[in-house]
């Protein structure tokens, strides 16, 4: 960071030897998703009259937290070397699971319980994955499926709503604030990315979460203890995904076996896209929150404008696709 | 028939195969016999040379040009599907079939013939995957025969063979050359070379020494044809460590399956001990033992009189142990990350508080240990992956230094480093123990071991089968050792 001085101080640090060749690709990675964001936003004020209006990028906002919080998550544990393909399905349980309690024991206890639901289910992931030792990507697959049988157990096939007074209590989330007048599910994503960012760039256990996946050998031979910083990351992605719960039923008002079927591999692209390394080691939480929002630009965009949806998905896969392109394009340098 | 000139592991080394005969090749670690056994079976490319085969130059640029040119190889890492059945994976490839549909009936009347020929009773329907190590060579075995072969490269093939299966497969070898192809046998066992051989090549750093008839030769005068390597770098001296030195650790009664037999090290305070040893001997092995890498089936490990619980590194680490381990890309540097935040990870205690990271701590724990090593300062926030071997190592070494440990296990120090950062290394490990910490040191390079121990341990399938002090050490007694007799595994 001494002779730096122009645009390209990536931070990582392309040093002296190698950043004729390195540089061009890691700042595309650093710097190109910034971009890709920018040109969205000018690209969109331009052609709309609706995108930079205050109502419009309050529901940007709003559309963004759910997956946001659960891409918190997901970023530790893909640091970490593991994936949580379960987060939907977690979603769901807790949500019915607050919904649940709330009916006996009050809006505050509820919403508690579905948090806790969402930590607990985590840990399970976790004991399995680092106990029995299956791989993690078909462990959470296989809990996922078992979880949203739980939820349709649990509510039957049918959906649960609060009782009618805790109603307007347990739509809680949906309330705006003032000045800015957006919603308090706002700031419970502001309160996920503060406190899994702090996590990760400024506590030992963030330390750890890079250095398992970066090379879980040495870490463990390094005195870190490699299972348990493992099933901490699923039991903070399980939370997360039990707090996206208690926002997602708390702005229906109900809640249902097939809540946000689909959600954790939006999480996931999210993530990827934003650059943290699918091979685990490399990532940050900026990125998820990057690349939550450069998809949800695209799908207000195409709103917005009127096209035709099914271009979205195409755009979002090739984008998926270039995402870890780079990622191992990257890699490949350092052989 | 067959001559090459070589890389830059090879200079120049000329090898001649002779059809109908055996032909032994011995050499210590790093001599350039497993590359030059490479180059012949297309697994790797010489820079300079060529490959006669019958006065015919051939190209080898793969394992299939060398197979097309009748070489096979039996490797000490097996090379079958161990989910299929043993018919299937004598003829991987091969497999008789007729408009693409396997016809199994003739693979069964070719398995037997081939057993016939040479001798093995192998079930041609049992999954190769459930059959003793034994069995499986004699698959790859058959598989090579099969071939109709001029030349068998069998690597170490009886380092995992017990005395009876040995005999066996040197009998074998002879029956392959009886029918006109060349045998290359690579082992550690010098008694069986002389003994299958009919000619044997001795290489030393790369470079042929000698190539005579077995019968002129004996164990002693092939050691002798392997020792004399070039000492490339001059050792610093070691101050001498007090009879009453403390002792610092105490490792008794290591063993790991077969890998390592009840060993015993002690270090004292101030001490370099060094392991000396084969590929394959345990030396590494029983390093990771200590350190509690690796689970031990039995053992105890001392530290400073202290007992501590195996099989946890974070255990060893809190009692004062560090391990630069052997390979550092694998097992040492989170590659994606900077010089500083590798020599602080192993430090927390240092560097955070109740579990927050203090980064003017890290920075200025980081600072001293590089400038300790003189890693160059402007490397040090950039991945480590963009350093040269040399700097690769030294943070490597400044990541343990700074535990300030009582006793540092070091794994191949100059594992692929240039000569200046070797010399750096040693003399960094000689002023470790200087300052009183404790130096257990295993090295392929026996000169390494040599020039930086106070005492040396020679290492032999798992046990200690000679401990030297430098007075006594020299190149010829450590490879006497370390080539000692085979005895009965288990």
């Amino acid at each position: 960071m001494t002779d730096t001085t122009t645009a390209t101080s990536t931070g990582s640090g392309a040093r002296a030897p190698v950043r004729g060749r390195r540089a061009p690709v890691a700042l595309a990675r650093d710097y190109g998703i910034l971009l890709v964001i920018a040109l969205l936003v000018v690209g969109l004020t331009l052609t709309t009259d609706t995108f930079l209006t205050a109502g419009n990028l309050r529901n940007l906002l709003d559309q963004m937290v759910v997956v946001g919080i659960i891409a918190c998550g997901v970023t530790l544990c893909i640091i970490a070397g593991v994936f949580d393909l379960s987060t939907s399905a977690i979603l769901a349980v807790s949500a019915i699971l607050g919904i649940t309690v709330t009916q006996s024991a009050g809006v505050a206890a509820g919403m508690l319980a579905a948090v806790l639901a969402g930590a607990a289910l985590g840990l399970l992931n976790g004991l399995v994955i680092t106990g029995v030792g299956v791989n993690s990507f078909i462990a959470t697959l296989a809990s996922s499926i078992v979880f949203r049988g739980v939820a349709i157990l649990l509510t039957g096939g049918s959906i649960v709503y609060p009782l009618a007074d805790q109603l307007t209590a347990y739509r809680v989330m949906t309330y705006t604030t003032r000045p800015l007048g957006v919603t308090v599910s706002t700031f419970v994503l502001l309160a996920v990315v503060a406190t899994t960012w702090f996590l990760l760039s400024s506590t030992t256990y963030g330390r750890s979460l890079y250095a398992v996946g970066g090379n879980a050998e040495a870490a463990r031979l390094s005195g870190i203890r490699v299972e348990r910083v493992r099933v901490l990351a699923l039991v903070i992605s399980g939370t997360c995904a039990g707090l996206a719960g208690v926002v997602l039923s708390s702005r229906a008002g109900s809640a249902q076996a097939s809540l946000a079927e689909g959600l954790e591999l939006a999480a996931i692209a999210a993530t990827v896209v934003g650059g943290t390394s699918i091979l685990g080691g490399e990532g940050a939480v900026w990125r998820a929150i990057a690349g939550v929002l450069i998809l949800q630009l695209f799908s207000n965009g195409f709103n917005l404008l009127g096209w035709d949806t099914t271009y979205q998905q195409v755009l979002t896969g090739c984008l998926i696709l270039l995402a870890v392109s780079v990622d191992q394009v990257l890699r490949r340098r350092r052989r | 028939m067959k001559s090459f000139g070589g890389t830059r592991v090879l200079h120049g080394v000329d090898l001649e195969l002779v059809p109908g005969t055996v032909h032994g090749l011995v050499g210590e670690n790093g001599a350039g016999k497993s590359t030059l056994m490479k180059v012949l079976t297309g697994l790797e490319r010489a820079d300079a040379g060529t490959v006669r085969i019958g006065g015919q130059a051939v190209a080898i640029r793969s394992p299939k040009d060398a197979l097309a040119h009748g070489i096979s190889v039996i490797s000490q890492e097996l090379a079958t599907v161990p989910a299929r059945t043993v018919l299937e994976n004598v003829y991987l490839g091969s497999w008789a079939a007729r408009c693409g549909v396997v016809t199994r009936r003739r693979d069964r009347e070719r398995f037997e013939r081939l057993c016939e020929r040479t001798g093995f009773h192998v079930d041609p329907d049992a999954v190769v995957g459930t059959l003793p190590i034994a069995s499986q060579q004699q698959v790859e075995i058959l598989r090579a025969v099969d071939r109709g072969p001029r030349v068998v490269v069998m690597d170490e093939p009886t380092a995992v063979l017990t005395e009876s299966e040995t005999a066996a497969l040197l009998a074998l070898t002879r029956r392959i050359a009886d029918t006109g192809a060349c045998v290359v046998l690579v082992s550690h066992f010098l008694e069986e070379v002389l003994g299958a051989c009919d000619t044997v090549t001795a290489l030393r750093d790369g470079r042929h020494v000698m190539t005579a008839p077995t019968a002129e030769q004996t164990p002693a005068t092939l050691v002798r044809a392997m020792v004399g390597r070039e000492v490339d770098v001059l050792y610093p001296d070691l101050p001498p460590v007090a009879d009453d030195a403390p002792l610092l650790l105490e490792a008794t009664g290591l063993s790991r399956g077969t890998a390592v037999r009840g060993v015993d090290i002690t270090v004292r305070a101030g001490e370099v001990v060094g392991i000396a040893g084969l590929v394959g001997s345990g030396r590494s092995e029983a390093l990771r033992l200590v350190f509690g890498a690796d689970r031990a089936d039995a053992g105890e490990v001392r530290v400073a009189g202290r007992e501590i619980r195996m099989g946890s590194p974070r255990e060893a680490m809190r009692a004062g142990l560090a391990m630069v381990p052997e390979s550092r890309k694998d097992q040492g540097l989170l590659l994606s990350q900077t010089a500083r935040d590798n020599v602080t990870i192993a430090s927390p205690e240092r560097t955070s508080v109740l579990g927050l990271r203090r980064p003017a701590r890290e920075r200025r724990l980081a600072d001293e240990s590089v400038e300790r090593l003189d890693v160059r300062a402007a490397s040090a926030d950039g991945p480590v992956w963009t350093l040269s071997g040399g700097n690769q190592q030294k943070v490597l070494f400044a990541k343990w230094l700074a535990r300030r440990p009582a006793v540092l296990l070091v794994d191949e120090p100059t594992r692929g480093v240039d000569v200046s950062a070797k010399v750096r290394i040693h003399r960094l490990i000689a002023d470790v123990a200087a300052s009183g910490t404790g130096v257990l040191l295993v090295s392929s390079e026996v000169e390494e071991v040599l020039g930086l121990s106070h005492r040396v341990l020679v290492m032999r399938q798992g046990r200690i089968t000679a401990e030297l002090t430098a007075a006594e050490a020299d190149h010829e007694r450590v490879l006497n050792a370390a080539f000692a007799d085979r005895e009965e595994l288990r």
